[in-house]
């Protein structure tokens, strides 16, 4: 730790954290030499901190679960698919769909760093980003289902994908009996973040 | 369950992930690139949780903006201790600018 100094005449004066001291170092550097837009970086907290979430990757499978020929369309391309809602990653990465049902379940992880669909999903929770998900969803992926409260019949397959900087995935899970009444946007508000990462299912009135 | 989960928990967070976000589509590096750097970085991290996260993120920037020759070491580290003696300088409740320890800012 570093002994506050008070050799100044700021009693009161401030101090950075290290992490806070070398963020600013960068971007006076990255700043100075034109590498980086003040500006940028600002539009891109903004779309991170508040546009992009769940609630995209949600009208997508619901859409998915509506529509045969969006599904069809997801099954041949979905990176494409995906765009045509307005959904495009910044890294041009390929995405790819993920069905459940027919006794498969699927379970998606990053075991390198914490490669996700920014796009659909926005930036993924802590337990994703966190050592013991991504050592155990590759390993043992039915007891850390379980901890997530998502129990499957034995038969059910669990197909677990390790997301790459090139590839990510959604999942789209299976569509809840006794919603045949609802529409899109009644459907995406029951679609769970978790659901399209595989380690939620889709409940009506949960 | 949509609990509203703030992917970032301090500012400094948002900001190296946007400058990291900000450098890649400028074609500073390739995502690939990142990931693979980021990724050796978190492999010495048993912790979870957004700090030891963007912790090891700040560090694998620094080591590919250094590798790639964007910035040096020595850059990086004298632009830190500027900004810690700056904050230093500032008197609580005034914003903190490089102006306060008189850099001069020629990295």
């Amino acid at each position: 730790m570093r002994m506050h100094d008070h050799s100044h005449d700021h009693p009161h004066a401030n101090e950075l954290s290290d992490p806070e001291a070398r963020t600013r170092a960068l971007e006076t550097i990255l700043v100075q030499k034109g590498l980086v837009d003040p500006e940028a970086i600002d539009e891109i907290i903004e779309t991170y901190a508040k546009r992009v979430g769940p609630q995209n990757g949600a009208q997508v499978v619901a859409r998915a679960w509506c529509d045969p020929q969006f599904a069809d369309a997801l099954r041949q391309d979905a990176t494409s698919a995906i765009a045509s809602m307005g959904f495009q990653g910044r890294q041009a990465e390929h995405m790819e769909v993920l069905w459940n049902g027919d006794g498969v379940h699927n379970m998606v992880v990053c075991t390198l760093c914490s490669c996700y669909p920014w796009a659909v999903l926005g930036l993924p929770p802590v337990w994703y980003k966190s050592p013991p998900y991504r050592a155990r969803a590759v390993a043992e992926p039915r007891k850390v289902l379980a901890e997530f409260g998502v129990t499957l019949p034995k038969k059910t397959k669990v197909r677990v994908w390790d997301s790459t900087a090139e590839v990510r995935y959604l999942v789209i899970p299976e569509r809840p009996p006794g919603t045949e009444g609802l529409d899109e946007a009644a459907l995406a508000a029951l679609v769970t973040r978790d659901s399209m990462i595989g380690t939620g299912i889709v409940e009506v009135g949960s | 369950m949509r609990e509203p989960e703030t992917p970032f928990e301090a500012p400094w967070q948002a900001q190296v992930f946007a400058m990291t976000v900000a450098m890649n589509e400028a074609g500073a590096f390739t995502w690939t690139r990142w990931a693979d750097a980021f990724g050796a970085e978190l492999q010495n991290d048993k912790a979870s949780g957004n700090a030891v996260y963007y912790a090891a993120w700040l560090r694998a920037f620094v080591r590919v903006l250094v590798e790639d020759g964007h910035a040096t070491s020595q850059e990086v580290e004298t632009l830190t201790a500027d900004w810690h003696a700056a904050a230093r300088a500032t008197p609580h409740g005034q914003p903190i600018t490089l102006a306060a320890v008189g850099c001069s800012q020629n990295a």
